[in-house]
């Protein structure tokens, strides 16, 4: 292993490495199921948030914005006392499985995409207020309306979340544990490999992770581009 | 009364004629519209004109219901507080981030048409306004007159007993123009109710049965077009066909 480290990782990854195919495999399952969940209920969420005036939404606001800032490590501990044998969700044994991982990261993802869902419907409803209650749609049914209408700004937020989960090594440290073959990804295997002296498999995994970054924004950016009449 | 309404659509009760009674609506301190009170009559083409800030956008926006009155009663004849059966064409359209077709689609879905039951009143609207070759386009893409086109097919599609028009032709070239106008006068011709505003007199001219005369929020004048145009009463008609009288 004294090698060059990038004749290492283009071995690994030319060879189609398992072990690296393995934790490439479980990297993108948890992210995008993290995603999935955080669009799920982020969306809908949001453009809620945007539609209706209730005591107390500006606090409920600011505090999605602030949680766009929150440290995935603290997030991280917060679902770890969540889910440790003692904690209320102890019974479920779901602490160190991709679960856990999975939940920890759909924290991270889910104050961006309300966020950002709430300031995109926001601005289209000033556009279309007048004209949808002129056809007679009512507020929820405006709901899904405006989601669609601003679907290409909404993928930006999207994407925005797959960054920060996909970057993030400190939640998934702490509630997967970094076990080989189970619960480990591609940031806490490069933190690992790195702290090892493994460089080669380090920097694979770096490359393929940023590969799968410029892969998606790319495909994004084509879409908003393929897409530019209908969403304009 | 002509029967309104795709088949599948419910036909219920006129809701004309639509009654204004001292109407009221001040913002910030300034009366907008005072003690407006007329009678919108079935089958009538109303031209609702007077200088910019007279207060014609509003007057519209109070009778489809987008804005609650602070005195006085929007009174439709079957008694309810905002029927469904009237649609609003804006100056400036809102189009959805959509092809042409769903957003004709959007109007009947949203007015409670099933799915399956859309396709043939969205067909025979893109056929009548001319919209059939577009049908697949993107609706924000479209020129400034092929949208306000859309519109229309848009509020027409919803089979409403009277449309109310604001300023429909205001961004357009003089061919669009013509287009719409022609539209329009098709409508009344089948009957349906029409309140529009308009800042162009040439229009006013061409389209209207009745006039509504409104300066600085307060109604001067009602009556049949020809009587307004011919011999208007108020000294302010007679300055502002005159093109004197400019606020």
């Amino acid at each position: 292993m004294a090698s060059n480290p990038f004749v290492t990782a283009f071995e690994l990854i030319a060879s189609g490495n398992p072990e690296l195919i393995q934790i490439m495999g479980l990297s993108l399952r948890v992210t995008l199921s993290a995603v999935l969940i955080g669009c799920l209920i982020g969306l809908p969420l949001g453009a809620v948030l945007a539609l209706t005036r209730f005591p107390g939404r500006a606090g409920v606001i600011v505090l999605f914005n602030a949680l766009m800032g929150l440290p995935p490590v603290v997030a991280g501990l917060l679902i770890y006392l969540l889910l440790s044998r003692s904690g209320p969700m102890g019974d479920y044994a779901l602490l160190f499985t991709p679960a856990a991982m999975i939940m920890a990261q759909g924290i991270l993802i889910l104050p961006i995409v309300v966020s950002l869902t709430r300031s995109v419907v926001e601005d289209l409803w000033i556009e279309y207020e007048e004209q949808l209650r002129s056809l007679g749609t009512s507020r929820i049914r405006s709901v899904p309306t405006l989601l669609w209408d601003g679907r290409i700004s909404l993928l930006t937020g999207v994407l925005a979340g797959f960054g920060r989960a996909s970057a993030e090594v400190g939640a998934v440290l702490i509630v997967g544990g970094n076990i080989a073959g189970h619960t480990r990804t591609m940031t806490t295997a490069i933190t690992l490999e790195t702290s090892r002296g493994n460089l080669g498999m380090a920097v694979a995994l770096g490359t393929i992770l940023l590969l799968i970054t410029l892969t998606l924004n790319g495909a994004a950016y084509g879409i908003t581009q393929w897409s530019g009449g209908g969403g304009r | 009364m002509v029967r309104r309404g795709w088949p599948m659509m419910d036909t219920r009760a006129s809701i004309l004629p639509l009654r204004l009674d001292r109407l009221g609506f001040s913002a910030g301190g300034a009366d907008l519209l005072s003690d407006i009170s007329l009678t919108v009559r079935s089958g009538r083409r109303l031209l609702v004109i007077g200088p910019n800030g007279a207060g014609k956008s509003l007057l519209l926006r109070l009778c489809h219901g987008l804005i609650q009155p602070n005195s006085g009663r929007v009174i439709w004849a079957d008694g309810s507080v905002r029927p469904r059966s009237q649609a609003m064409v804006f100056q400036r359209p809102v189009l959805l981030r959509r092809s042409v077709r769903a957003n004709l689609e959007y109007a009947l879905s949203v007015s409670g048409m099933a799915r399956v039951q859309r396709k043939a009143p969205t067909d025979a609207a893109l056929r009548r306004f001319g919209l059939a070759p577009l049908a697949r386009r993107a609706a924000r893409l479209l020129s400034g007159g092929e949208q306000q086109r859309l519109a229309i097919a848009r509020a027409w599609l919803l089979q409403p007993e009277i449309m109310f028009l604001d300023e429909p032709c205001s961004a357009l070239d003089p061919g669009a123009t013509r287009l719409i106008e022609e539209t329009i006068a098709g409508f009344a011709t089948e009957g349906m109710t029409l309140m529009m505003t308009t800042h162009d007199l040439g229009q006013a001219r061409r389209l209207a049965d009745d006039i509504v005369f409104l300066h600085k929020g307060r109604l001067v004048e009602h009556g049949p077009a020809a009587d307004f145009f011919d011999a208007p009463k108020t000294r302010e008609a007679g300055a502002f066909l005159a093109g004197d009288l400019l606020w």
